[in-house]
């Protein structure tokens, strides 16, 4: 059971079955979509970013308990947030999925639960998913005003 | 005429156990736990037979077959040219140039798709498939679709995954030119009636490809009984290498079909201005085939008519049987498929668990199921489903596989419970 409990912790299971941030804003300022064709899931992500800052975000989607605990949780890491704060987050959150860090960044925070998923090289899309989305969603509105 | 069905009489009593000690692999733990092989519709694992086979070609009798003039060449042409026999006997055809051999199913298909296709099929003609049918029953007539203009109908199935054959006399009209249908569906393992759909078909002046891959390791079969056109048979699925299969074709089509890939092999005479085309079978096989993968699928080919294809189908139903009952006792379990006629795949999901997640903790406990969409997503989406949990049986397959699948799916409740 210890082995299984590495990947799928409590708060991985907690977040699968009830994901916070979940659903479509009224009003939607950036959006992206995601989809791992390999395994069907699918994640859309609804940013709002003020003042460089992640003011709202929110997601919805299908998939695997890996990937809506991942999305969930990163919901709750960007929020208020600098873009490039949440940018950071995704780079230390890859590279301890990918096995380059081997410990967890303390900016990781709760997401230092997914360490696990690097014992399983085919999960480690499931759990980047929603992050390169969010990243998509970022880059939709950020193109747009790059100039400034 | 073969009145006779030599493939489905066996030479030796079924017995698990001593199957399950002829196939190598099944000896192995994974995560220091016994190995339960449920994914044998995705590739079969192979038997010792198959395996020395393939050792003793390459290590005693291998040269490139035809045309050569030495002693190893002719050997391994006649050991090439027995494999065809085999098939021959396995599919009861009645002439073995009736067999091409091919690296799979998915080059059969396209085989007949390119050829016979592109010969005979002209914008407006149609080609009933089915919602059943893997993708490489579907993409193949898709691409020929953009080539000529062809016609895609799919005969619809029903929640339980069996096909509705009054729409599909519905379907069929003069226009109709082939009728694609898988033998046995790799998702719900429903077994169409295929006597019938060919029957139908032929009074409409159709002809019948039959996809066999799922069907042949598992059924008995007898393409003149079927009547059916062209058969599909991929090796790795029948307990043979993986980069083998063949096509069954009804002579007299063969003989009318122009040549599928150009190449060696598959020529008479070549000359800058034009080339004259080799005989069927060999007009399909151009470049050097698969030779030792080949004779190895004729080594699986006689492991399974040894076994008896009756007394494997008899001992895979036994399987399913125990293991829909088992399963349906487990209350978060809803099967997908549950067709009268159906052969031993079986499709479930548990709860609102995805099927990613039910995969990695079976894995844990040692159960290889596949999970995802099984490359049929058109009938995942008439299903209403992104994925669902795949256990597939073969010969080696036992009631205590079923009992160690049942025991981790209730390990997944409780995880997810």
């Amino acid at each position: 059971m210890s082995d299984l409990r590495d990947l799928y912790q409590e708060v991985i299971v907690d977040h699968s079955k009830r994901p916070r941030n979940f659903g479509k804003p009224a009003s939607v300022h950036q959006h992206a979509d995601g989809h791992n064709p390999l395994c069907g899931d699918t994640v859309t992500v609804y940013l709002t970013v003020e003042g460089g800052k992640v003011a709202e975000v929110s997601f919805e989607g299908r998939g695997c308990a890996i990937s809506m605990a991942s999305a969930s949780l990163m919901t709750e890491a960007v929020k208020d947030k600098t873009v490039a704060e949440a940018r950071a987050i995704f780079e230390h959150f890859h590279r301890l999925l990918t096995g380059k860090d081997e410990f967890p960044d303390d900016a990781l925070d709760k997401l230092a639960v997914f360490e696990g998923v690097r014992d399983y090289p085919v999960r480690v899309k499931c759990a980047t998913l929603p992050w390169h989305t969010l990243v998509a969603a970022l880059e939709s509105r950020a193109e747009a005003v790059s100039t400034e | 005429m073969n009145a006779v069905v030599v493939a489905t009489k066996a030479k030796r009593p079924f017995d698990v156990a001593r199957i399950r000690a002829d196939f190598p692999i099944l000896a192995r733990t994974v995560y220091d736990k016994p190995l339960v092989f449920l994914d044998s519709a995705a590739s079969a694992q192979k038997p010792r037979a198959v395996i020395d086979v393939l050792s003793r070609t390459y290590e005693n009798e291998y040269a490139n077959i035809h045309r050569g003039v030495y002693y190893l060449s002719q050997k391994t042409t006649d050991a090439f040219e027995a494999a065809r026999e085999t098939a021959r006997r396995l599919l009861n055809a009645r002439e073995a140039k009736e067999i091409v051999f091919v690296r799979g199913g998915t080059e059969a298909i396209n085989l007949v798709a390119q050829s016979w296709g592109f010969a005979n099929l002209k914008a407006g003609d149609e080609v009933v498939l089915t919602e059943l049918e893997h993708h490489s029953n579907i993409v193949p007539w898709q691409l020929l679709r953009d080539r000529t203009g062809i016609v895609i109908r799919a005969i619809p199935v029903d929640e339980t995954g069996t096909l509705d054959m009054d729409a599909y006399a519905k379907l069929l009209n003069p226009r109709t030119k082939l009728v694609a249908v898988t033998h046995c569906s790799n998702v719900t393992g429903t077994v169409p009636p295929i006597k019938e759909i060919a029957r139908m078909a032929h009074a409409q002046g159709a002809l019948v490809l039959v996809d066999g891959c799922q069907s042949a390791p598992r059924l008995a079969i007898d393409v003149q009984d079927l009547d059916c056109d062209f058969y599909v048979v991929t090796g790795h699925k029948l307990y043979g290498p993986s980069g083998t299969g063949f096509l069954y074709g009804k002579a007299e089509l063969l003989d009318a079909m122009p040549p599928y890939q150009g190449g060696g092999g598959m020529i008479r005479r070549v000359s800058f201005e034009r080339t004259e085309y080799a005989e069927v079978p060999h007009r399909f096989e151009a470049g050097t085939p698969n030779i030792a993968g080949t004779i190895g699928l004729a080594a699986a080919m006689d492991y399974v008519m040894d076994l008896g294809l009756d007394a494997i189908e008899r001992h895979e139903a036994k399987v399913l049987d125990y293991a829909h009952k088992r399963l349906s006792e487990i209350n978060s379990v809803r099967i997908v498929g549950t067709a009268k006629d159906k052969a031993s795949i079986l499709s479930f999901n548990i709860g609102e668990v995805h099927p990613h997640d039910v995969g990695t903790i079976l894995d844990r406990e040692g159960v290889a199921v596949r999970v995802g969409h099984h490359c049929a997503q058109p009938l995942m989406d008439k299903l209403g489903l992104v994925a669902t949990v795949r256990a597939s049986f073969g010969v080696y397959n036992t009631m205590e596989d079923v009992d160690a699948l049942c025991a981790a799916v209730q390990k997944v409740q409780r995880f997810f419970g």
